[in-house]
């Protein structure tokens, strides 16, 4: 059967490619453009090649040892948050109610965090950090601590990790507690049967059926912490000096602080590689996680 | 090893409180014996589930007791009880390999290796599974995931006794043959009490010496599949065993006679003290009465189809409102319309209220 052809069928197509290409394409495009210039204002632009990615990767540069610090310490708070959060979100997970009305009072509270937009709990830990006024920054000079997170380097990493474990384990409890819900009853009575301790049903059940929600919350957790900016700014304002500035808090600084244009677009497309990287590795190892079907052949 | 006793047993899965009438399992005392092949045969929602989840401690009784050998084990946990059941649906643990999804339940209770890699190799012998003691048991078919649950619960050598949920729904249908007649081999090999809940009579009728029905929440006939079919005690017995079931007509009775729509039935028994204003009906299996051509003193049946099964052909009728099935005898070819029906006197029982009255001889 002739297949009929019509070229026109491509018209049909054209607006969306319109709209991407006017709010995704050229918007990249510029910023590609802009990492291989430089401008000393004026708009007067200066062609320098890969010029600026060569400075970015290279550590004994201002803008590569600045770029490696704080790639190193985002990395370091995503592992730290994550090393915690992921543990906390199972315990609680596996201490909620599995029916009945405390279930919704539990879920309300674990999503109340959630809901918060991301400047007001920086705002809310800067005031309840502070040792004059804040309740738990007094409370704790009162016992005796010495806490002090604008001064204090230590203390201040301690305040945003622990606001990123206030604002977020509930995510990957409900993501857990989802995990736990999908197992049926028949594979705690035959665990019950067989005799299995609780620690034994743990390993032998609920964290293997647990596996793949565990393996989105980590994915979602580790790209969120890796993009933070809001709350570490408001709360730090990535001091003091630069131990808390994140990778994009540098990237701010640079492109609006300093209106460094060049080097902000080069550290932007580095920052997003890294993180389409990642992305992708997530992304491959789940797929091959689901790929685990029974297989056709076995035991008849 | 044990002998299992209920005792005046019932469960309510809305509380004590509840009517007696909407309880699960309504009062049963009853008795299984060390070494026996049970079936727990009846329709869904008829409670057989629920004694099943009770001897095994996952639920707990609203009345009565559960003895294993005399001692009461109503307050033990699951865990402590001593007992091995498997599910409707294969339970299997997704990171450990088969050969540790079966030594499972022995490790848990503290066996010594060589004991527990002894009794794994004897019961994956016993179930084809050697060649896969070391694969994974995520990857494995359903089947196979199921027989893995049965092995996990034949593997303990010291259980009171084993208990199936309906084990092999999700089993291919030839292949449940093959795995029923395994577990009936199991079941002699490894002198274990066996209980099996399924709704399927042939299934019951060919695992069990015994099968229990249920109906409603309540035992209504424990016996051997032979008692079962001669005899039901309940007219639900009846109909719910044999294809065709049996046939359960309204008739008064008196004596040695029935009277059906008019027409007379000879019984073997004598039913002289009937309880009054109850149901009286005549039940008789389709195999024990007779299509012959009309004659004065049989009963007249109009006949609405004939089922021919290969073997043996079945005639749907009716007898005044009520529907009849009965045997067509080899070589007899049907008339017209209209049957005459011979009974087998000794065959035909009376029910008052449904349950079986004993006639005096």
């Amino acid at each position: 059967m002739d297949k009929t052809i019509n070229q026109k069928a491509w018209f049909l197509v054209l607006p969306v490619f319109l709209v991407v290409a006017f709010s995704a394409i050229l918007p990249l495009m510029t910023v590609v453009n802009y990492s291989m210039q430089d401008t000393f204002g004026n708009n007067q632009f200066f062609w320098n090649g890969v010029g600026w990615f060569k400075e970015l990767l290279d550590p004994s540069t201002d803008l590569g040892s600045r770029f490696f610090a704080s790639l190193w310490r985002n990395l370091f708070f995503s592992g730290v948050i994550l090393a915690i959060e992921v543990p906390l979100g199972i315990v609680v997970a596996l201490s909620m109610p599995r029916e009945g009305w405390r279930v919704a009072v539990c879920l309300v509270i674990l999503a109340l965090p959630l809901l918060i937009p991301w400047n007001v709990v920086g705002t809310i830990w800067q005031i309840f950090g502070r040792p004059d006024i804040g309740l738990l920054g007094y409370v704790v000079n009162g016992i005796g601590i010495n806490y002090n997170y604008v001064s204090n380097e230590f203390d201040a990493w301690v305040t945003v990790i622990v606001m990123d474990v206030w604002h977020w384990t509930s995510l990957v409890a409900l993501l857990c507690y989802a995990g736990l819900k999908s197992i049926p009853d028949a594979y705690y009575q035959a665990a019950q049967i067989d005799g299995a301790s609780r620690w034994a049903v743990f390993t032998a059940i609920q964290l293997p059926k647990m596996h793949r929600v565990l393996l989105i919350a980590v994915l979602l957790r580790f790209m969120d912490s890796f993009m933070i900016y809001t709350e570490p700014f408001v709360v730090t304002g990535g001091g003091p000096g630069n131990s808390t500035t994140f990778i994009s808090i540098e990237l701010v600084k640079i492109a609006l602080g300093q209106f460094d244009l060049g080097k902000a677009a080069a550290l932007s497309l580095v920052y997003n590689l890294i993180i389409l990287i990642v992305c992708w590795v997530f992304y491959t190892v789940m797929i091959n996680a689901g790929a685990e079907r029974p297989a056709k052949q076995g035991v008849a | 090893m044990a002998r299992i006793d209920l005792v005046d047993l019932a469960h309510s899965y809305s509380g004590n409180s509840a009517d007696i009438a909407s309880y699960a399992l309504k009062p049963v005392t009853m008795t299984w014996r060390q070494g026996g092949a049970y079936a727990l045969l009846g329709p869904s929602g008829c409670g057989k589930t629920t004694l099943l989840n009770l001897i095994s401690g996952i639920v707990t009784p609203s009345q009565g007791k559960i003895l294993f050998d005399g001692v009461d084990i109503t307050p033990l946990s699951t865990q402590k009880r001593n007992i091995a059941q498997v599910f409707q649906f294969p339970v299997i643990y997704d990171t450990m390999t088969v050969g540790q999804n079966l030594a499972f339940p022995l490790k848990n209770r503290g066996l010594p290796k060589k004991e527990i890699d002894a009794r794994v190799a004897e019961i994956a012998r016993l179930l084809d599974l050697t060649p896969y003691l070391t694969r994974k048991a995520m990857r494995l078919t359903a089947d196979a995931k199921q027989k893995i649950s049965l092995g996990r619960g034949l593997v303990r050598s010291d259980v009171a006794a084993v208990l199936f949920d309906e084990p092999l729904t999700v089993i291919d249908p030839e292949l449940k043959w093959q795995l029923r007649s395994k577990l009936k081999a199991l079941h002699r090999e490894l002198d274990l009490t066996m209980i099996y809940v399924t709704h399927d009579q042939t299934e019951a009728l060919t695992f069990a010496d015994t099968v229990v029905v249920m109906h409603d929440g309540r035992v209504v006939q424990s016996g051997t599949p032979a008692e079962l079919f001669d005899k039901p005690a309940h007219t639900f017995v009846g109909y719910f065993i044999g294809s065709p079931g049996m046939n359960i007509v309204p008739a008064e009775v008196r004596g040695r006679e029935a009277r059906v729509d008019g027409y007379a039935i000879a019984l073997n028994r004598s039913y002289d003290a009937l309880p009054s204003g109850a149901k009286i009906e005549i039940g008789v299996r389709p195999e024990f009465v007779d299509v012959a051509a009309p004659a004065p003193g049989l009963i007249s049946a109009n006949i609405e189809r004939i089922d021919d099964l290969g073997r043996v052909r079945f005639a749907r009728l009716r007898v005044g409102n009520a529907k009849f099935a009965a045997r067509v005898p080899p070589g007899f070819s049907v008339p017209g319309d209209v049957a005459g029906l011979i009974f087998d006197p000794s065959r035909v029982h009376v029910y008052a209220d449904s349950l079986l009255v004993e006639g005096s001889t």
